[in-house]
């Protein structure tokens, strides 16, 4: 995936993107393959690690000024962690950061996210091309 | 005179080879090693079987630890269980005991494994989910409740907190009546993978090691029949490493293990035989049973001529495979139940002592009642239908395998040197160089699947776009709320002064570096919690943070 000259064409500046893992599950694999995809396509990536707090997640979203924030979570915990974080991400005002959800997340529960206001959700396998497309559909 | 016709052949082979079209995809593992069209015995050079095999049972032990294999017993069907209370998981326990299985396997939830209560804030959502909450030494005598200990052999999957569950089950054994000399069982304890790939890490390298080598130390003088540690590759790989990495990283955590043992003062051949391994089986069936192969040679020789280990079960790698979780999809779930199925005939044929088959629906959720079903009759058909058990490694003398073997173990001992070359196993993990190599490989890997090099059938190829959902298990929600009240009540009961007395006394003997077993037996029956105790070992050996190599 070598860096592609058109991304950075498309405007004045990078789309920038915080990527996260809440919750304590260790899988991080997927989220460093999509860090490292989406830079190579030329995002501007900001990969904020392991058992990240909603709270640092929220004032990442800011101090970066991020278009969007991803967040990785395999641990089941979703519907549990990601309706407080999307709460307190409007409560700090980054509620038009826009955000998608990688992991594993039955089909009811993507209906029910999209509805809290994710954007979208990625399960394991999808091409990198999807979430690049996705992204720059919905810059 | 029969040699011009060979070569006779070989040419009109070799002509017809190029003539002839071959599939765009290029042909190598899983891992990328490329491969041959043929193998012949001129790939064999210097082939002898006396050094590279052996017979079953011999040194170096390419063909199997036994001598007879799996004709004599078959390996240990172990499926991994756990989830909710300890209430539930005795009942899936006891289910799957019924149903023919012949070991118990324990997860423990993300909490647990994180050395945090099921009333920490982090432990929100997440008590009871992946696994068994345990919290004190009650959960434990709940887990294995009915369950005859000396009889049926119960593995751990636990690593940053194991010395403290450890020292919880053996306690909780020795007072339900059981002799610690009878325990058989496996504690996952391999802390080393966790920094290269896993992530349940707490303390940094250097005393997270010291904790393992405590529960070796303990367990040999007064547990003798446990595995103390189960050197695990399985993670390593399902981060996205090659086989040759899984290989290689474990058997130099293994290295490390040992060496850190001699280093106490321990001799080689009164620990060396309980060290056990964990390896993945993922889907290329030749790269996998090769793994394995040089897996058991490697071991042999680094323990007879680097650690002049003088026992013959010192020198023998015994393994636990799992079938690879990452290779499965979440498209056409049901297709997963075939993947399972050639990879756990790769682990038998490889010559597994236990073995876990991974259900079809894992990719979704946690493993439904039928999909668990399937998943341990997979092991029952290969075990008594396919035949793969009647004669001992059975691709012995191959060229091919044979040749692969060799491969393999030869790109392994070059990871060992470049281990050496970055100042040994901690300054590589602090500086990264395990997690570089590893993100590498998982990259490449995925770059192989998008530009459909590698097809994945129902992902990247053969999709289909109507599929019916499969049903899942539903989660009892209420385990979380149960697990808090119960832990509750606990901190009401017990006596204050003994849980004061006991930490005070772990944090003395871990401040002076003795072995920490005895005093954690003692805050279990004082009903310390799991994050309790390790709370007071934090603030003497303080937490890792990973630096810039993510």
């Amino acid at each position: 995936m070598s860096l592609r000259l058109d991304s950075m064409n498309e405007t004045d500046r990078p789309q920038r993107i915080v990527l996260a893992k809440i919750g304590l599950d260790g899988h991080d694999r997927g989220i460093k393959v999509v860090a490292r995809g989406l830079r190579d396509h030329g995002f501007h990536v900001i990969y904020a690690g392991l058992w990240q707090a909603p709270e640092a997640v929220v004032q990442a979203v800011a101090d970066e000024d991020a278009d969007w924030l991803g967040i990785s979570i395999l641990s089941g915990a979703h519907m549990t962690l990601l309706p407080d974080l999307l709460n307190l991400l409007r409560q700090q005002g980054s509620g038009n950061v826009k955000v998608m959800v990688g992991g594993i997340i039955p089909e009811a529960d993507i209906q029910k996210l999209q509805q809290l206001g994710v954007t979208g959700v990625f399960g394991p396998g999808t091409p990198m091309e999807d979430i690049v497309e996705f992204l720059r559909e919905r810059r | 005179m029969s040699t011009p016709l060979i070569s006779d052949a070989k040419k009109r082979w070799q002509q017809e080879l190029a003539a002839a079209p071959s599939r765009p995809q290029p042909a190598t593992t899983v891992s990328g090693l490329p491969i041959e069209p043929l193998y012949t015995s001129d790939d064999l050079d210097n082939f002898s079987d006396e050094k590279r095999l052996g017979y079953p049972g011999q040194y170096p032990f390419a063909r199997g630890v036994h001598a007879n294999m799996h004709r004599g017993q078959l390996w240990t069907m172990r499926q991994f269980a756990g989830y909710g209370t300890a209430r539930q998981t005795n009942e899936r326990f006891r289910f799957l005991l019924e149903k023919g299985q012949t070991g118990l396997s324990t997860a423990f939830d993300l909490p647990t494994l994180m050395g945090l209560d099921s009333d920490h804030s982090q432990s929100r959502g997440e008590v009871g989910r992946l696994g068994v909450a345990v919290d004190t030494i009650d959960d434990v005598r709940q887990l294995f409740a009915g369950i005859d200990l000396e009889q049926v052999s119960v593995s751990m999957t636990i690593n940053a907190p194991a010395f403290v569950i450890m020292a919880y089950y053996v306690a909780a054994a020795v007072d339900g009546g059981f002799d610690p000399r009878k325990l058989r069982g496996t504690l996952q304890n391999d802390i080393l993978k966790e920094f290269h790939a896993q992530n349940e890490f707490i303390f940094p390298p250097t005393p997270s090691v010291k904790l393992v080598v405590d529960v070796i130390e303990y367990c040999t003088k007064h547990v003798p029949l446990w595995n103390t540690v189960s050197i695990s590759g399985y993670h390593i790989r399902e981060a996205g490493s090659t086989a040759v990495q899984e290989l290689a990283f474990t058997l130099a955590d293994g290295m490390h293990y040992v060496e850190q043992c001699l280093e106490r003062g321990m001799n080689v051949d009164d620990f060396a035989p309980r060290l056990s391994f964990f390896f993945n089986a993922h889907n290329d069936l030749f790269e996998e049973l090769a793994k394995y192969r040089a897996a058991r040679r490697l071991w042999a020789d680094l323990m007879k001529n680097r650690y002049h280990a003088q026992r013959e079960s010192s020198w023998k790698l015994r393994f636990h495979a799992q079938t690879a979780g990452c290779s499965l999809q979440d498209k056409q779930p049901e297709v997963n139940l075939m993947r399972v199925a050639y990879q756990a005939m790769a682990a038998v044929l490889g010559g597994c002592q236990s073995l876990h088959t991974n259900s079809m629906d894992e990719t979704l959720a946690l493993p439904s009642e039928h999909a668990a079903t399937l998943a341990l009759r997979t092991q029952q058909v290969l075990a008594y239908e396919t035949g793969v058990t009647n004669t001992v490694d059975p691709l012995g003398g191959s060229y091919f395998v044979e040749t692969l073997t060799d491969q393999i173990q030869q790109q392994a001992e070059e990871y060992f040197e470049r281990i050496e070359q970055h100042h040994g196993m901690v300054a590589a993990i602090e500086t990264g160089f395990f997690r570089r190599e590893i993100g590498d490989a998982a990259f490449a890997f995925q770059q192989a699947v998008d530009a459909k090099q590698k097809v994945l059938v129902g992902v990247n190829d053969f999709q289909q776009p109507d599929e019916k959902p499969l049903p899942l298990l539903e989660l009892d929600e209420s385990a979380e709320r149960d697990q808090l009240q119960s832990l509750e009540q606990i901190k009401k009961q017990r006596s204050r002064d003994d849980v004061r007395r006991t930490t005070d006394e772990l944090k003395r003997v871990a401040e002076t570096g003795t072995n920490v077993m005895p005093a954690l037996m003692e805050t279990a029956r004082a009903r310390v919690t799991v994050g309790e105790s390790m709370q007071v070992l934090e603030e003497i050996f303080g937490r890792y943070r990973l630096g810039a190599a993510w």
